[in-house]
């Protein structure tokens, strides 16, 4: 099952922060295809979708940053009303609780990047009922 | 192995006979300072009056207030000549506390250090890298002259730069560390970032850990962290700084030199003395110092008397280590509060770091910020939180009183370079 890696980092919830990982990134020439972070309280997460995940994973590392690698996958939909809805209606059908979700929408395409406990679970599913997951390479050329 | 056979392992009444000797003369001694006269003739009291440790009680304590108003050198026993180095204490507030050394108590504390290294079977073939601030800090020199006495090549490194530590270790082949237990756990990781593995290119064999209380969780920590056997020291610049106690390698309580320190446990609220085995204040007195002996001086650090003898032949008497001092409990909504204990719990949890902050602020408020060890993080905003909680609740389990927690990010909280600064206090009580 074609499945995209994500880079995953710790970051304290105070000024300069993101600033001191996309310094450790740009200086590693990463570019950053995506990126969303999850708060709470103190501290976030922030996650990202970049055209070398390993480089940069290794670069925040040397940094003393807290990253990993995570297995998320990416599909694609149509860009029109009710879209999302008919993937989300396919995952729920089969009882697949969705962790993390966000999207995007650039050249008429439309990605969605979830985050499932069984990620060749879930791909499998939505591949059976006609959607495209994308592969590392293709959602970085999107 | 033994420096000092004979009065290493001297025994119990031929060490008690010398430690009233060298009482009675330490006595008179200070029959020069007039603090200790006018407190002799308040009381009366004779210095050939005490006849056995039993009669330490009569004498009276001194303070570290008394060595403040004492400052700079009214407790001095000697003529002025006569002293050879001054150290002062690193006095948090106001006034430090002067300690002035004579020839021979220079000699003496490198003698009683050379005892305390030979022990643990440290050699003239080791090399001894001290990385204790040197100046008016005992941990620099004192230790510095203990290692040279022994032989060792000695490299007096200081603090500072860990990637100039590192050179110094790998170019000489460092053998022995002296170094702050705080100090030693943030090299650990420093040597894990640079991808430096201390069994493989390093020699390092043993490392001396002292000047700020620890537990045993950290000591494990940092043997674990550089391959190497870790003995915990206790000293403090009022007694010649390091040297008044050390572990032998049986690593199970640090023996007090009795030849040169008269050693009492009491209950700081009332000065009385508490049973061996119990917590209470360790009470020293100096009795084979010339310059400055100080009689029954209060340490405030908390500690028991180990009952029984131990297995390295050794008569002199085992303390505990410290766990805390009389003066650095908290008080947080009535409770009492060591900062040791937070250590355990935290020492405990591999998924976090080993550097922590204790933070009081507004009416009661505790927060403790711990650092997120890397290999923990698996990217779930969720077990983040989870982990967070953990910590509350065992904390809550030791403390009775249940603290915010902070996750921070690994290397993110101060290390200091001197002692440890655990506890930011801004409540507005």
């Amino acid at each position: 099952m074609n499945t995209v890696k994500l880079v995953a980092v710790f970051a304290e919830n105070r000024p300069g922060q993101t600033a001191r990982i996309t310094e450790t990134l740009a200086r590693a020439s990463i570019n950053i295809r995506c990126i969303t972070v999850a708060s709470s309280g103190a501290f976030g997460v922030m996650k990202l979708l970049v055209n070398d995940p390993d480089l940069a994973c290794q670069a925040l590392k040397r940094e003393g940053f807290a990253a990993t690698l995570m297995d998320v996958i990416a599909v694609e939909m149509s860009d029109k009303p009710g879209a999302l809805h008919t993937v989300a209606d396919c995952l729920a059908a089969h009882d697949i609780n969705l962790a993390n979700t966000s999207g995007f929408a650039a050249n008429n395409r439309a990605i969605l990047v979830i985050e499932v406990q069984d990620p060749a679970q879930a791909g499998g599913i939505l591949k059976e009922h006609g959607f495209h997951i994308l592969t590392q390479q293709e959602a970085l050329t999107v | 192995m033994f420096w000092h056979q004979e009065t290493e392992t001297l025994a119990r009444p031929a060490l008690e006979a010398l430690q009233l000797k060298r009482l009675q003369e330490t006595l008179r001694r200070l029959e020069r300072v007039p603090f200790y006269r006018g407190k002799f003739s308040e009381t009366g009291l004779q210095p050939d009056q005490i006849k056995s440790a039993a009669d330490m009680p009569r004498l009276p304590f001194t303070t570290a207030a008394d060595l403040r108003e004492n400052y700079p050198d009214k407790l001095l026993a000697v003529s002025r000549e006569e002293v050879l180095r001054l150290h002062t204490s690193s006095g948090t507030t106001g006034k430090p506390k002067a300690l002035f050394f004579s020839r021979r108590d220079v000699d003496n504390a490198a003698e009683l250090i050379a005892r305390a290294l030979c022990m643990t079977g440290v050699t003239r073939r080791d090399v001894f890298q001290n990385m204790m601030s040197y100046g008016l800090f005992t941990g620099g020199l004192v230790m510095h002259y203990g290692a040279e006495k022994v032989g060792c090549m000695v490299i007096p490194a200081g603090p500072g730069t860990s990637e100039r530590q590192l050179l110094l270790m790998q170019d000489f082949r460092t053998t022995v560390i002296h170094i702050l237990p705080s100090y030693a756990l943030y090299f650990a990781d420093f040597l894990e970032k640079k991808g430096v593995d201390p069994r493989k290119s390093l020699a390092l064999r043993k490392a001396f850990v002292g000047a700020e209380p620890h537990t045993e969780e950290t000591r494990r920590n940092i043997e674990a962290a550089l391959g190497i056997d870790v003995y915990n020291s206790y000293g403090l610049t009022e007694m010649n700084g390091p040297g008044v106690a050390f572990e032998c390698e049986g690593k199970c309580g640090m023996h007090v030199w009795e030849d040169n320190f008269v050693l009492e446990i009491i209950n700081p609220a009332t000065g009385e003395p508490v049973e061996d085995g119990k917590t209470g204040e360790l009470v020293l007195t100096s009795i084979n110092r010339e310059a400055m002996p100080l009689l029954r001086y209060r340490t405030r650090d908390l500690t028991s008397i180990i009952p029984g003898p131990c297995a390295c032949g050794r008569t002199h008497r085992r303390i505990h280590r410290i766990t805390g001092r009389s003066d650095d409990m908290l008080i947080v909504r009535g409770v009492n509060i060591f900062p040791q204990q937070i250590e355990r719990v935290l020492m405990a949890m591999p998924q976090i770091g080993r550097n922590y902050v204790i933070q009081l602020e507004g009416l009661d408020d505790m927060t403790v910020k711990v650092e997120l060890s890397p290999a923990a993080f698996d990217g779930e905003v969720g077990h983040l939180t989870e982990l967070q909680n953990q910590v509350a609740e065992k904390l809550r389990a030791e403390l009775w009183i249940r603290p915010k927690v902070d996750l921070v990010a690994s290397g993110s909280l101060p290390v200091a370079e001197g002692k440890a600064k655990r506890v930011i206090d801004k409540r507005s009580l």
